[in-house]
C-alpha cells in the first residue's frame, strides 16, 4: 500500500497560527503542480540531470507532507537518474499522483 | 538579529520564516529565491544572519558563501544529510538543518547563532597589500622585454606556453600560466579558468560563464566564478 500524505509537521509548525496553515498550503498547492509539471517535461525528455535537480526539490515536499518512506525513494531515485537510470519511476511517479490527489482535499 | 533567507523553494522559506517568527529573536527582512538577487541585496545592506539553501539550480549555496565579501553568520538548509563535512570548511557557516527543519532543532541553532563568533578572515584590500611592482620582464629570444602589467589584458596557456595579449601586442612565452600567476599582483589579476588569467580591471562585460576584455571572449570555469563575483562592485 502507497504511503500517504498528512499535514502533521505543517500543524506541528503552525500551532495556534490558523494564518500560517492556510498561507502554507496554499504554497504547497501552488508550488507542487508546478514542480510536478516540470519533473514531466523533463523526464519525458530523458533530461536525466534536470530531473535529478527537480527530485531533489520534490523529495522536499514528501518530508513536509510526513512521506519518509517516499523521501528514501526520492533520494535514490535522485542518484539513478544522475547515473543515467531511472528504476524508481514508476513507484516516484506514483507518489505524485498520490500527493496530487491528496492536496485536492486539503 | 536581521536575516535573510535564500531557498528557491517557496515552502522551505515560508517554514523558515515561520520558525523565525516562533523564536521572536530574529527578524526576516527579506527572503530570495535565487542567489544572485542576495548579493546584489548585501552589497547594500548589512545583516546578521542569512538562512541559505545549499542546493539551488544555477548558483550553489556553497559558490554563494564563497562570493562574499564580508560574510555574515550563515546557517546552511540543505535535505542531503551528508552536508555536514563540506559546511564546516567555511567559518562563517556557524550550522546547518536538514529539513524538514523542527522547531526543537531550530531552537538550538539559534543558540549557535548567539554562541558562534564566526566570521570569515578580511580579504586584505589593495591598501593593505604590499606595494607590487607595475612592470613584468618576459624573456623572448633571450632578450627581456618589458611589460607594463597594467597593458596586459588576458593570459593565456597553450601547451608549454603562455600567451600574453596587450592591447597592442601578443607575446609568446616559455613558462606555465602556474608560475607567471606568482609574479602578478592579486588586485589587478584573476584566474577565471585553468587556461586563462585576466586582467580584472579591463572587463567590459559578464554574460553568462564568459567575460569579455577587449575583443577576447574568455571562458568562465564553474570553480573560478565565486571567487570572480565576489571581486566585482555589483549593484
Amino acid at each position: 500500500m502507497i504511503e500517504q500524505p498528512n499535514l502533521s509537521y505543517i500543524d506541528e509548525l503552525a500551532g495556534d497560527d490558523e494564518g500560517f496553515r492556510g498561507q502554507f498550503i496554499d504554497v504547497v498547492k501552488s508550488e507542487f503542480p508546478l514542480e510536478k509539471d516540470e519533473y514531466f517535461g523533463h523526464i519525458d525528455n530523458s533530461r536525466f540531470k534536470e530531473t535529478a535537480e527537480i527530485v531533489h526539490k520534490l523529495k522536499h515536499k514528501f518530508n513536509i507532507l510526513g512521506m519518509h518512506d517516499s523521501y528514501k525513494l526520492a533520494v535514490t531515485y535522485e542518484m539513478e537518474l544522475l547515473e543515467g537510470k531511472y528504476e524508481s519511476k514508476t513507484k516516484f511517479d506514483n507518489v505524485l499522483a498520490t500527493i496530487e490527489e491528496y492536496i485536492k482535499t486539503i | 538579529m536581521n536575516c535573510i533567507i535564500i531557498d528557491d523553494e517557496a515552502t522551505a522559506r515560508a517554514i523558515v520564516k515561520q520558525l523565525c517568527t516562533k523564536v521572536e529573536e530574529l527578524d526576516v527582512i527579506e527572503e530570495f529565491d535565487n542567489a544572485i538577487s542576495a548579493i546584489k541585496f548585501l552589497n547594500q545592506n548589512s545583516i546578521d544572519v542569512i538562512f541559505l539553501d545549499v542546493h539551488m539550480p544555477g548558483f550553489s549555496g556553497v559558490d554563494f558563501v564563497q562570493t562574499l565579501k564580508d560574510p555574515p553568520k550563515v546557517v546552511m538548509t540543505t535535505s542531503d544529510t551528508d552536508f555536514a563535512i563540506a559546511a564546516y570548511e567555511y567559518e562563517c557557516i556557524v550550522d546547518y538543518l536538514v529539513k524538514p527543519i523542527t522547531l526543537e532543532r531550530f531552537q538550538k541553532c539559534l543558540l549557535k547563532i548567539k554562541n558562534s563568533s564566526a566570521k570569515r578572515p578580511q580579504i586584505p584590500t589593495a591598501n593593505q597589500e604590499n606595494a607590487q611592482e607595475e612592470d613584468l620582464y618576459i624573456n623572448i629570444d633571450r632578450r627581456l622585454i618589458k611589460l607594463k602589467l597594467n597593458d596586459i589584458l588576458v593570459i593565456e596557456a597553450k601547451g608549454d606556453y603562455i600567451e600574453i595579449k596587450t592591447e597592442k601586442e601578443e607575446h609568446r612565452v616559455h613558462t606555465t600560466l602556474k608560475k607567471i600567476k606568482e609574479k602578478l599582483p592579486e588586485k589587478l589579476f584573476l584566474q577565471i579558468h585553468r587556461s586563462y588569467i585576466i586582467n580584472f580591471t579591463k572587463i567590459i562585460d559578464i554574460e553568462d560563464n564568459s567575460v569579455l576584455i577587449a575583443k577576447n571572449v574568455v571562458p568562465i570555469s564553474r570553480s573560478n566564478r565565486p571567487e570572480l563575483m565576489r571581486r566585482l562592485n555589483l549593484l
